[in-house]
């Protein structure tokens, strides 16, 4: 059987001498979409840990019921950072990377549609993080506002400085703006023009239809939020009113233009997960994913329905009863097509043929934490119960079951996934089960008992301190939050012993469908030797070059074609 | 043979989710605070019912997905197909079209409870003409059909809530509501939005600077609750707090009488501000300063 390709003889302009590609071409500005796709991934990676370290520091206070640990300043900036550098700098651009990584191997592409835009959006993305980590050398402090930023709160300024922290933070979040918009063009033009011979939208992966529907997303929202994100930085620092209703201007504004943004913003955050999952248990069950279709479509339809929901973040705003009770029906339609995703999968699962490798126990895992973070989902739309539960710990409890348990599970399941090709060796499969253990056991841990009993009896979130009648949920959760710190630690050597030293990987260790699988491991510079042309349905787990181990893959591919 | 064990394990898993799901549900009152409002009873009966619902959902998915974890492992090397099935269009036509209906039985299950909520103030989109009078237009929502009786101003501020009863023109720091009487609280802030939440009573609304909103409730249940700002504003946001008692009518009207209703009480931010406690780090940024009330002649009117 083949194994990763001789990179030597592959002709590459980087290296024209011919020698080795070196580690050095992931410090570079390479305009390769895998060598920008790792990058996203490791970077992003290095900011979860840092936003992780602050969300460490929280829970170290929140272990007591008085402020004891930082003073609250601090726990406000720190909470603020923990929020942004989460979503703007792990959630949304790791899978960026992934989806860069991915979508053009997967579409039978040579590359993005405009490889060189690619590696420019990446650069910001550095850039972007360390300024806003830099605001908390500042004197007056980073941005202690919360992520979203309302005004006139976010606007008071009490050093008085011009360059405080939350300009600091505006810009930061001006130019992560930039950077996502120029991915969602070059997303969008690769899926829509660059697919292969032969691969209709219904052959297409399902992890690329919820890239595409995750990308038109940012193409049509995003501005919405840099504008809000410039008109507050004028209101900050160049005396306007856009938001100051002494003089005319309304708040309620700015959360309107926030959150037309920030609620696709979450289904940006989600959709590639799904994906993830998608092709992840077809592999793992031996089964054709149950009704591709309807879960195709489904994607596209929680991309269009999630464009008219947003206000179900503002119940308990200055918002009209009647646009309440409107965005509460809406927000009640758009779990319709997740419902069709997640008993698509379970059916997939039901009657399968089962390996449970460590990719598969995070897409488990993580569909199971899905359903709380779900069904928490259901009861803050309702806005009867909404009413008591905004703006406590139930919120918090539930979005961290979506962007830890579910999301972030989904990240390591498919860094394990595809692992092997894009490295071309293998990871240590016994630690990886130790990472998912620890992680599966701490996400519970702590962010449950936030849903219940925290946020139920009331316990209001963004605060330093609370009512001891509130301590022993906190603790638990504290507790948990630890273990999940150090849950990481396996993954990260794992990752870097099994890098420099791991087995070498074959070109299809899961024998799995899907174009990516077909060529090496890793691909070489334009990802295939021949553009191939499709004709098989995708997850065509029934056909023999899937499950005929040991027969030669080409002959496989010669006689039962793409 | 294995076939009807299997069908047998499948109806036994059904009845069981449907009997947890139900019980849960019933359980789901205890979960929640004491009920203290009219209004919260009817919030507890939708979230009993969205437990029970919720419960039936994830312990269907995941009760199918661990049973295929232990019944459908595949030796580690055989790769071959499970099923060849692709789809079946009945299926994904039923679970479609069930939940569609089931979550627009739950709005329009929501959109009845809060219409007793009837909260003033709220027409407009977007408040250009932001004014101190209160803005009574018609609104959607129904009237109670009892007259409120108290109207209570509530006013919050960076980081203190204010109350003033303008009938008996007194301004406290705590607040006293008449039980089983609807009461009117109308929400203004001074600076910048700040929440208004008390747990036992299941609602909250955003305060606004140069706008008033307000909110008619009717609480049921006497005893002595807290006033947690909900909204974050600021530095001491955390402890922006008050208390809510709950008389019965006479002891209601003793305390309005009363000189103890008008004691000013220092806010726990100004304190704190005065007397930073111990804290391991300390960034020493700036903030906004809190008000600090002054003697007693701040408090008249």
């Amino acid at each position: 059987m083949t194994t990763n390709s001789n990179i030597e003889n592959v002709s590459n302009p980087d290296f024209p001498n011919g020698q080795q590609e070196s580690w050095k071409r992931f410090f570079s500005f390479s305009i390769d979409h895998k060598v920008i796709g790792i990058q996203y991934i490791v970077t992003t990676f290095i900011f979860f840990l840092i936003a992780g370290m602050m969300s460490m520091i929280v829970r170290a206070e929140l272990i007591t019921p008085v402020s004891d640990l930082v003073d609250r300043s601090l726990y406000n900036g720190l909470y603020t950072l923990h929020g942004t550098v989460m979503i703007f700098l792990w959630i949304i651009p790791s899978q960026i990377g992934l989806a860069n990584y991915l979508i053009p191997l997967m579409i039978g592409a040579k590359d993005m549609a405009f490889p060189k835009l690619n590696a420019i959006a990446f650069w910001i993305i550095p850039v972007a993080g360390i300024l806003l980590m830099s605001s908390f050398l500042l004197p007056s402090g980073a941005a202690q506002a919360g992520w979203w930023s309302y005004p006139p709160v976010s606007v008071q300024n009490p050093s008085g400085n011009f360059i405080n922290g939350e300009f600091v933070w505006l810009l930061s979040v001006f130019l992560l703006g930039i950077s996502s918009i120029m991915g969602g063009v070059n997303f969008v033009s690769t899926i829509v023009r660059m697919r292969a011979p032969g691969m209709t939208y219904f052959k297409m992966p399902i992890f690329v239809w919820t890239v595409l529907s995750a990308q038109l997303l940012q193409l049509f929202c995003l501005p919405a939020l840099t504008g809000a994100a410039i008109m507050l930085l004028f209101d900050l620092s160049f005396g306007t009113n856009f938001f100051n209703p002494a003089s005319g201007g309304d708040p309620i504004l700015y959360q309107h233009l926030f959150w037309f943004y920030s609620h696709p913003a979450v289904y940006v955050m989600v959709l590639p997960a799904f994906g993830v999952f998608s092709e992840i248990i077809p592999a793992f069950t031996r089964n054709p994913l149950f009704g591709y279709k309807s879960v195709a479509i489904a994607s596209f339809g929680i991309s269009i329905f999630s464009v008219v929901v947003w206000v179900h973040h503002m119940f308990a705003s200055g918002t009209p009863s009647w646009m309440r009770i409107l965005f509460m029906f809406s927000t009640m339609l758009v779990a319709v097509p997740t419902g069709i995703k997640v008993f698509a999968w379970t059916a997939t699962v039901w009657k399968s043929k089962l390996h449970l490798d460590t990719p598969m126990l995070f897409v488990l895992g993580g569909i199971i934490m899905f359903m709380l973070g779900g069904i928490s989902g259901i009861m803050l739309g309702s806005i009867a119960f909404d009413l008591h539960a905004n703006n406590t710990y139930f919120v918090v409890g539930h979005f961290h079951y979506i962007v830890f348990n579910t999301i972030t599970m989904g990240i390591f399941a498919a860094i394990y996934f595809w692992f092997p090709k894009m490295t071309g060796r293998m990871y240590h499969e016994g630690w990886g089960k130790v990472h998912f253990g620890l992680t599966f056991i701490g996400a519970n841990l702590t962010f449950f008992p936030m849903m219940f009993p925290l946020g139920l009896q009331g316990m209001v979130r963004r605060i330093s301190s609370y009512d001891p009648q509130y301590a022993a949920g906190n603790i638990i959760a504290s507790l948990g939050a630890f273990l999940l710190g150090m849950a990481t630690l396996p993954f990260i050597a794992n990752m870097i012993v099994s890098w420099l030293n791991g087995k070498p990987a074959p070109d299809n260790p899961w024998h799995a469908t899907g174009l990516e699988w077909t060529t090496t491991s890793p691909p070489p510079l334009e990802n295939f030797e021949e553009i191939p042309t499709v004709t098989l349905a995708p997850y065509s787990y029934g056909l023999p070059q899937y499950f005929a181990v040991d027969s030669s893959h080409e002959d496989a591919i010669r006689k039962h074609g793409n | 043979m294995n076939n009807i064990l299997e069908k047998i394990a499948i109806f036994i898993g059904v009845v069981a989710t449907i009997v947890v799901s139900y019980w849960l549900g019933q359980q789901s009152y205890s979960w929640m605070p004491v009920a203290a409002t009219k209004e919260a009873q009817h919030v507890d009966d939708l979230f009993s019912f969205l437990v029970a619902l919720g419960a039936f959902i994830f312990f269907g998915v995941v009760g199918t997905i661990g049973y295929s974890i232990i019944t459908c492992r595949a030796a580690p090397d055989d790769y071959t197909e499970g099923h060849p099935s692709r789809g079946n269009n009945t299926l994904e036509f039923l679970w479609t079209a069930t939940p569609t209906i089931l979550v627009l039985w739950i709005a329009w299950q929501n959109f009845h409870i809060y219409k007793m909520l009837d909260i003033e103030g709220l027409n407009t989109i977007l408040d250009f003409n932001a004014s101190a009078e209160n803005n009574s237009a018609a609104t959607l929502v129904a009237q109670t059909t009892e007259k409120p009786i108290e109207e209570i101003e509530v006013i919050a501020k960076q980081w203190e809530w204010t109350f003033r009863y303008p009938q008996e023109n007194i301004t406290t720091s705590e607040l006293h509501l008449p039980v089983n009487k609807p009461v009117k609280l109308f929400f203004e802030s001074e600076d910048v939005i700040h929440g208004f939440f008390v747990p036992e009573f299941r609602f909250k609304q955003d305060i606004f600077p140069d706008r008033i909103i307000d909110f008619t409730f009717t609480p049921i249940l006497e005893g002595k609750y807290k006033l947690h700002d909900s909204q974050f504003s600021g530095t001491y946001f955390a402890v922006m707090e008050a208390d809510v008692y709950v008389d019965t009518p006479e002891a209601y009207r003793q305390w309005l009488r009363s000189p103890n209703s008008q004691a000013a009480k220092p806010n726990l931010a100004a304190t704190e501000h005065a007397h930073k406690p111990r804290q391991l780090i300390n960034s020493h940024w700036r903030t906004v300063e809190p008000y600090t009330p002054l003697v007693a002649s701040e408090t008249k009117d």
